[in-house]
């Protein structure tokens, strides 16, 4: 047994597996956040006039916030005028194709297994790739434009359709929301915009692959999708991030709006960078990501898998507008060593008939807490609607913590509400069987929260779920022994 | 192929076992009896590597090297297999990819390369007629909402995948109705050869109706006190454990 606990403490001790810094001038403001910072921001992207004043509102509302304190973690201060707002890789020249990209940044997505040229002949996935605040090399642009779907950085959607950034910015997450989405609102570098057109069924997955560089640039990304009447988008979200030191501050929005008979689908793998095994360095992961249903019979499905960072506070949601509409959320939230999660989602339901499904698998080990914590509302004009919840933690070891936080408020007698919840540890005699049968405690670990985490992994993306249970085994080397 | 030396082995500081002799060669069947709390379930437990039982004292030897120094998954990747008594439930882990797992692991500690695909899924194509195990068990959770009845052939359909040297069947015969006994009785049956060797724990005869055993032995106050072939089972059978209890004197029940 000394052997095997050896091993395991080798295995623990591994360094953070994709950490490593790439050499690229980068082109940064200096530090602080004040209105001159917001429209150097503004000029330097060329935005339109409503863009300035929008992050103009968002920044002196923020100046009058005060950062939240309820979730359940714990972190230093924040310094917020020791950040750096805005980097953007310097262009060399303009990028017509993959050959004008900067070598170093292509040898990067290597390393990330992001092999864009190869993605290009595999097809099914168009890539985005968003190498800290702006993209640089976007593929499969005119297969998606022939359908008139619009996949492009948010900066050059401002540029060539800013009429459909101003009529959906803000109308799901308000730059008023919280303190983060208020901050991410003013100081936004970029991000992803989706168009589906009416009737649309985009025919592959949309991938961003998000990376954060460039030391102590905080990371403010803005992502809108928008699937118009009868549309239908799969959007992948993925990132990786390079060893680092300092704590990096991560703020992003997500909005999502389905129209009429539209769905959403949208995935999220996280492994940002956790901190060191004593808890040291790691990302602060503050995202505000929130759907519309806006229309009846539309649908949005969140799924993550979320594995990195120190912090992750985080709560994909869904406003269930349009009657019939369909609102899900698919989580497997794994925190080990000093890592602090407090995940979870709300389901508001406004429309008739209105559904919303819950899934949550919590996964702590080491000494991390992980929480769940989910809203389901159900307002006076929502006849009929249900919703189901399942809420089940997995604990390994007797150091880390597993704590659920379910709120239900129901103003409309016809809802039905169920909620469903388990804790479980990963027993002894479980990994015994396994390794009775020539399995090691590793490979069991890895097993048994796969098969724990199934119901999730398997509403990925197919090429997402093998990446999704890799991550889950890498994330849970050593932590049983 | 075993060689058990005067073994001595406790759990929360009760020993156990007290000086169990046994020898098993390649080919042969060996039965272990005993009344409960004889000391069955320890043997098994010790042989197979279960963490909670210290060894006091005494000597494994499988196929010349010492046992008792490997962890469980190699003792398993060195052909030992243990039939629980009390299969363990993985949620949402197929049969067929734990087996997966399981096989490849110990081909890799084997120096084999894994086996694909394809391979894999014929293999346990044959092995699932052999034991008549239904193609619906192999892609549901391991074991999960398992009647008792099948997840007990599970643990057969185990041991003819992975086809061990010595396979150790502890108690499997609990729980089982007659023709499920038949069933995992004739899956054991076919997959016995002049290599490998079978050691059958149990408390009754009724399983060695249908395995039958080249030698048995009585375990009592955890010692083997007693020896013979099949006929000391139909004696065993007959008589229960009382007389041997009294001819050797012992206090253990």
């Amino acid at each position: 047994m000394t052997d095997e606990k050896k091993h395991l403490e080798k295995l623990a001790n591994q360094e953070y597996k994709y950490g490593f810094i790439t050499d690229i001038e980068t082109d940064a403001v200096p530090k602080g956040l004040n209105e001159d910072i917001i429209r150097l921001i503004s000029e330097k992207k060329n935005e339109p006039e409503f863009m300035i004043e929008w992050r103009l509102k968002a920044l002196r509302h923020w100046q009058r916030m005060e950062e939240p304190h309820w979730p359940n973690v714990t972190y230093p201060p924040v310094d917020y005028q020791d950040i750096v707002y805005y980097s953007a890789p310097k262009k060399k020249n303009k990028l017509k194709s993959l050959d004008d990209v900067d070598p170093e940044l292509l040898r990067t997505y290597e390393k990330l297994g992001i092999p864009l040229e190869e993605q290009k002949i595999f097809a099914g996935v168009a890539v985005d790739a968003v190498f800290d605040s702006v993209s640089v090399a976007t593929t499969f642009k005119d297969k998606l434009g022939e359908l008139g779907i619009i996949f492009s950085s948010f900066s050059e959607a401002l540029q060539n359709h800013p009429e459909l950034v101003q009529k959906y910015l803000g109308t799901v997450v308000p730059y008023t929301d919280n303190f983060f989405a208020t901050l991410n609102s003013a100081v936004f570098s970029d991000g992803s915009f989706v168009y589906i057109p009416k009737g649309v069924r985009c025919p592959m997955e949309l991938s961003t692959y998000f990376r954060i560089n460039a030391a102590d640039t905080g990371q403010f990304e803005r992502t809108l999708i928008v699937a118009d009447e009868g549309s239908y988008v799969s959007y992948l979200e993925g990132c990786t991030a390079p060893m680092r030191d300092e704590n990096q501050l991560h703020a992003a929005v997500v909005e999502l709006i389905a129209l009429d008979n539209a769905q959403i689908k949208y995935s999220t793998v996280q492994n940002w960078y956790p901190g060191d095994k004593e808890g040291k360095g790691g990302i602060y992961n503050f995202v505000t990501k929130r759907g519309a249903c806006r229309g009846a019979n539309s649908n949005i499905s969140w799924t993550q898998v979320e594995t990195g960072s120190a912090i992750t506070w985080k709560y994909p949601s869904v406003i269930l507008q349009g009657d019939h509409s369909i609102g899900e959320f698919y989580s497997v939230a794994l925190t080990n060593n000093f890592q602090q999660a407090d995940t979870g989602t709300k389901m508001i339901h406004l429309g008739k008939n209105t559904k919303s499904r819950i899934v949550s698998k919590g996964i702590s080990a080491g000494k991390s807490q992980n929480s769940y914590r989910g809203l389901v509302k159900v307002m006076k004009r929502a006849e009929n609607a249900r919703n189901f919840s399942q809420c089940d933690s997995l604990l390994m070891g007797d150091q880390c913590g597993a704590h659920t936080f379910p709120y239900i408020e129901a103003s409309n007698n016809t809802a039905q509400i169920e909620h469903e919840a388990t804790t479980s540890k990963i027993g002894e005699d479980q990994l015994f069987y396994c390794n009775q049968r020539g399995i090691d405690t590793e490979q069991a670990v890895a097993l048994i929260v796969n098969g724990y985490a199934k119901e999730v992994l398997n509403k990925l993306p197919m090429e997402f779920a093998v990446e999704a249970q890799k991550l889950l085994a890498i994330t849970l080397e050593g932590s049983v022994g | 192929m075993l060689h058990i030396k005067d073994l001595k082995a406790s759990i929360e500081d009760n020993q156990i076992l007290n000086g169990v002799n046994l020898e098993v060669k390649p080919g042969e069947v060996h039965a272990i009896m005993g009344p409960n709390g004889s000391g069955k379930s320890t043997l098994a437990s010790v042989l197979a590597g279960r963490e909670e039982y210290e060894v006091n004292s005494g000597e494994v030897l499988f196929e010349g090297e010492d046992l008792l120094d490997l962890s469980p998954e190699d003792r398993a990747r060195k052909g030992i297999f243990l039939a629980f008594q009390y299969p363990v439930e993985i949620p949402g882990v197929s049969t067929t990819n734990f087996l997966k797992s399981a096989i490849n692991q110990i081909r890799e500690y084997n120096d084999l390369k894994p086996m694909d695909s394809v391979h894999f899924l014929k293999h346990i194509k044959e092995k699932m007629q052999l034991v008549e195990i239904d193609q619906s068990l192999m892609s549901r959770s391991l074991n999960e909402g398992f009647s008792g009845g099948e997840k007990k052939r599970n643990e057969i359909f185990q041991m003819a995948v992975l086809e061990p040297k010595l396979a150790i069947l502890d108690e499997t015969d609990s729980g089982l109705d007659i023709d499920a006994l038949k069933i995992v009785a004739n899956g054991v049956n076919k997959l016995k050869s002049k290599d490998n060797a079978v050691i059958v724990v149990t408390h009754y005869q009724r399983l060695l109706n249908y395995i039958v055993p080249d030698y048995v032995h009585v375990l009592l106050g955890g010692r083997i006190v007693k020896s013979g072939t099949k006929e000391l089972a139909l004696e065993l059978e007959e008589k229960g454990y009382d007389w041997i209890k009294e001819e050797y004197n012992t206090t253990a029940v």
